[in-house]
């Protein structure tokens, strides 16, 4: 469904990558691998339309992203290094305007639900300026549960999380993976998904 | 678990006004930004007449113009802090992924900034016109264009804002590109105010602001989209 193709990417005078082609299917997941400056953060702002590629193309369901945008925005789930959240405001309060944002409008026992089970329970209406880092990223990734879209984009999702934490998303990629979703993303941290089998993609 | 089929989706109104309310809630819990430009408006317009001295024929002259000028600056203290907070936590990047036009989100955005920013200068306005001993019916000139011109300033603003994202010094820059752009405002918003004072109607500069009002609602939203586009890469 995902189609790269002959794509390059430069930073300034320095070229991160070139002629990388992949695609991916429904129900398929790919880990990016390369060290540090390598680009993966680069192919993954490519993906979601945020960086124009030096050369290449990238292409949903046949046609080119540049074309679709709006309808291809609304596939994409993207979780950066930015968690995307205000301090000012409620943990429930970020995730009702985050799914508002990706187009999903949300009732609040929802989101609550979604909350609870990123184990953020009794911490649904605290701003979220008080909560640690781990579940800030946690609010962050709630979204993953109340979300429609197909293709999961996730940079280092597993920062500041704890083994449950990782446990957990671990169980949602495999849910998402079985409904046909697709899954590409970053992460220095082992990380395995029961019974598919782990694409990779390696920058150097 | 929760995710379904059947999710209700977010229309093009709806968005809108999630934008907005987003955005006033969060200017109602950081109320010191709010409150400085309003400041800021207050000292500037009162400084003159203890500058320039207590006589009414000169106030009454250059009232239109004091008042104007301290919105146009101050419009612009708050314009640097539009996109940046969004820009840094990264709810800019969500943002763009929208699957609704980024022109709609910014004209909400837009929205509560001139709510913000924008309209209690114009509630402050009639009373600040007091200390220059403005006529009435100068005084309802000067509202009117007020509403009509202060939106205007946070539409161009709003482009400034998007090209100056995180450039180092971007504020001074962010005034030196929309302050020009703001001068036809300026002259029609102090224009109107004059013509009413020597007896002549001021609808034809009224309309002219109302003219430009709407040229900046159809056009600024796509613009600034554009310009936030590029400022991401």
């Amino acid at each position: 469904m995902l189609e790269v193709s002959n794509l390059a990417c430069s930073r300034g005078d320095h070229r991160l990558f070139s002629g990388l082609g992949f695609a991916l299917h429904p129900g398929q997941i790919m880990q990016v691998q390369g060290a540090n400056g390598s680009g993966k953060t680069s192919l993954l702002r490519m993906l979601c339309g945020f960086m124009m590629p030096d050369e290449g193309a990238i292409s949903w369901g046949g046609r080119n992203t540049r074309d679709l945008e709006e309808d291809y925005y609304a596939e994409v789930l993207y979780l950066g290094h930015l968690n995307a959240i205000k301090d000012e405001l409620s943990a429930l309060e970020n995730l009702l305007i985050s799914a508002g944002l990706s187009g999903v409008e949300l009732d609040e026992k929802e989101a609550l639900a979604a909350l609870r089970r990123m184990g953020l329970r009794g911490r649904e209406r605290l701003p979220t300026k008080v909560l640690s880092q781990g579940q800030r990223r946690r609010v962050a990734l709630a979204r993953l549960l109340v979300s429609d879209a197909r293709l999961w984009i996730l940079d280092e999702p597993l920062t500041a999380l704890d083994v449950k934490a990782v446990a957990l998303i671990q169980e949602l990629m495999a849910e998402h993976l079985a409904r046909q979703g697709m899954v590409i993303f970053t992460t220095h941290q082992p990380l395995q998904v029961a019974g598919v089998e782990m694409r990779s993609l390696s920058l150097s | 678990m929760t995710v379904a089929t059947g999710m209700k989706k977010t229309t093009l109104l709806g968005l809108l006004a999630l934008v907005i309310r987003r955005d006033l809630v969060l200017a109602m819990r950081r109320r010191a930004d709010v409150l400085t430009t309003l400041i800021f408006f207050v000292m500037v317009v009162s400084l003159f007449p203890l500058g320039v001295g207590p006589e009414m024929d000169m106030l009454r002259k250059m009232a239109a113009g004091v008042l104007w000028v301290a919105a146009l600056l101050s419009s612009m203290l708050s314009l640097g802090r539009l996109f940046s907070a969004d820009y840094l936590d990264g709810t800019l990047e969500q943002m763009m992924l929208a699957p609704q036009s980024l022109s709609m989100l910014v004209l909400g955005k837009m929205t509560a900034h001139w709510m913000v920013s924008g309209l209690p200068l114009v509630l402050m306005a009639p009373v600040l016109g007091l200390q220059f001993d403005m006529p009435v019916q100068a005084l309802g000139v000067l509202i009117i264009g007020l509403l009509l011109g202060t939106p205007i300033l946070s539409m161009v603003g709003a482009i400034g804002a998007a090209l100056t994202l995180g450039l180092r010094g971007g504020g001074v820059l962010l005034s030196l590109l929309v302050l020009p752009l703001c001068i036809p405002v300026l002259i029609f918003g102090t224009g109107a105010v004059e013509a009413v004072s020597t007896g002549l109607s001021a609808v034809s500069h009224l309309s002219l602001l109302g003219a430009l009002l709407v040229l900046a609602l159809v056009f600024t939203p796509w613009v600034t989209a554009q310009a936030l586009r590029i400022s991401m890469e």
